[in-house]
């Protein structure tokens, strides 16, 4: 029997006033996996993920994550998740052993000062762990950042953008440390990005949105495939521009 | 089966510490934030103090009543500190960006007021403390010379602090930091209604009832009918009691009606203004 999806997604719907933010979505992401959202600037992504964590109560449609109702279950699983966004901050002034002591209370972490140290060590924070966030740079913050949402070792990780603002270097080394962990870990992932390359590289599967709505949904090499493309941001800019439509349309 | 777990009404004491910590490290992280704490409590201990020196040089009631003033900035810089100290622990929250990663979290709303509220007496006892003895030693008022009416006055003024602190912070979490100036102005719509400076018949009598509906005018009469006829008025603290108990439930309610609005406009993300 297949295990139960990490995250269900039912018709899920956010509408703000007249705007539908998101219309009508429906995945299911299968635990132990990666999946990428992919999607233009107001395509829905972060107010899917938002739908997902909680955060925001859908009009209409249900979403489920490791097996409870969101948002009316929250509480029974926000100690096994976590997220990364570059629309939250850790706060500036306290150090980064500070800020990882303080959420690692919140989540219930045993055995905290080792679990800090383990994490600061894998994403090469040992140096840093008593200055003050705010003093980081973007690369160190993200780092920073990855470390608060990996400090519970979450069963599921929800990332919006999280190499955004990154050089490419960086990105890459970030890249290298969640896979890492979610091969170890056997975690689930759902990655929001703009970013192709990332997507290409760490994702089984991606989903395109547009709109609110879902436009593809597929492993990308079968995107690649169908799109007669050889990138994925060659297909995103296929489906951003409609050139998917005209061709299903053609077909 | 529906269990705390489930509904949010699960109380860890961790994660209320896990939140006083924070804010401990955000205080003793920033000298200037230490200064407010005490600056100006100070200011107004002493503008009221010698304003008081120099009415009970010129009036006879006044010398009778000596220490009223200096009672009343005391008191009234408890309730104002106490509601601006758990409201600005909140704001902290805003400025900081960090509400995205409190509210995903296993954070239950009660720990994080039950957080707020311990900050708010720890922030008040910071400023208040110093200010006190500068009183005692200035003006030869002794505000722990109340004896036990001032735990009394003390828990009233903190829990309206408190009700007025929780409704201001789910007003901010609803509408972003636009609503901001309400957490430093709302106090002081309390000011000329619950009579700090002056007895409750000096409002009209249409405004009086109004005056009465609001516990620290209990606590303010109970300070002048000490300090003035040195009696003091257990009725009046029990009223203010009931009334508090009123004020922190609406507040309580009223908190979560909005973060549950916030959830649903999607203002939890959007921690501008």
């Amino acid at each position: 029997m297949p295990a139960a999806p990490a995250i269900e997604a039912d018709h899920l719907v956010k509408i703000y006033k007249r705007v539908h933010a998101v219309d009508g979505v429906s995945f299911a992401v299968a635990p132990g996996s990666i999946t990428g959202l992919l999607g233009g600037n107001g395509a829905g992504k972060t107010t899917t993920i938002a739908m997902i964590m909680g955060l925001i109560a859908p009009t209409s449609g249900r979403v489920s994550v490791l097996g409870a109702e969101m948002p009316r279950q929250r509480y029974r699983v926000l100690q096994r998740m976590n997220f990364e966004s570059p629309y939250v901050d850790m706060p500036m002034r306290l150090t980064i052993r500070q800020n990882l002591t303080v959420f690692g209370m919140l989540y219930g972490v045993p055995d905290l000062a080792s679990r800090i140290a383990e994490l600061a060590e894998a994403l090469d924070l040992r140096d840093l762990l008593d200055r003050q966030t705010g003093k980081l740079s973007a690369g160190q913050k993200t780092r920073v950042s990855l470390a608060k949402s990996l400090i519970n070792a979450p069963e599921l990780l929800l990332l919006d953008e999280p190499t955004a603002s990154l050089d490419p270097d960086t990105a890459d080394w970030v890249r290298a440390r969640l896979e890492r962990y979610c091969r170890d870990r056997n975690a689930t992932v759902l990655l929001a990005s703009h970013n192709m390359a990332e997507v290409e590289r760490l994702c089984e599967r991606v989903i395109i949105m547009k709109r609110g709505r879902i436009e593809d949904d597929d492993t990308p090499e079968r995107l690649l495939t169908r799109y007669g493309r050889r990138t994925l941001e060659e297909v995103f800019l296929d489906v951003a521009r409609g050139r998917g439509e005209q061709r299903e349309a053609a077909q | 089966m529906i269990t705390g777990t489930e509904t949010g009404l699960a109380f860890s004491p961790r994660r209320v510490a896990a939140m006083m910590l924070r804010y401990w490290y955000l205080l003793r992280s920033s000298w200037p934030r230490l200064i407010e704490l005490i600056y100006w409590p100070t200011v107004q201990m002493f503008t009221w103090g010698f304003l008081q020196y120099y009415i009970a040089q010129n009036a006879g009631f006044f010398a009778r009543a000596s220490g009223t003033f200096i009672g009343a900035v005391l008191l009234w810089d408890i309730l104002f500190r106490g509601q601006l100290g758990f409201s600005i622990s909140f704001l902290e929250e805003m400025w900081a960006r960090n509400m995205g990663n409190l509210m995903m979290s296993p954070l239950r709303p009660f720990e994080f007021i039950a957080a707020l509220m311990v900050m708010s007496v720890v922030r008040l006892s910071i400023g208040v403390i110093p200010v006190s003895l500068l009183a005692f030693a200035f003006f030869g008022f002794n505000l722990y010379g109340l004896g036990l009416a001032l735990v009394a006055f003390f828990l009233n003024l903190m829990l309206t602090s408190w009700a007025v602190g929780i409704f201001v912070s789910g007003l901010v979490l609803r509408n972003g930091l636009g609503a901001e100036n309400l957490a430093w102005s709302i106090m002081f719509l309390f000011m000329p209604l619950t009579c700090v400076y002056y007895p409750v018949t000096t409002l009209p009598t249409w405004l009086q009832p109004v005056a009465w509906a609001l516990p620290p005018t209990y606590v303010f009469e109970g300070m002048r009918a000490l300090l003035i006829d040195h009696t003091f008025r257990p009725d009046l603290m029990l009223d203010a009691l009931g009334l508090n108990a009123l004020f922190f439930a609406a507040g309580t309610f009223g908190f979560l009606k909005l973060l549950q609005s916030a959830r649903r406009n999607g203002s939890l993300m959007q921690t501008g203004e």
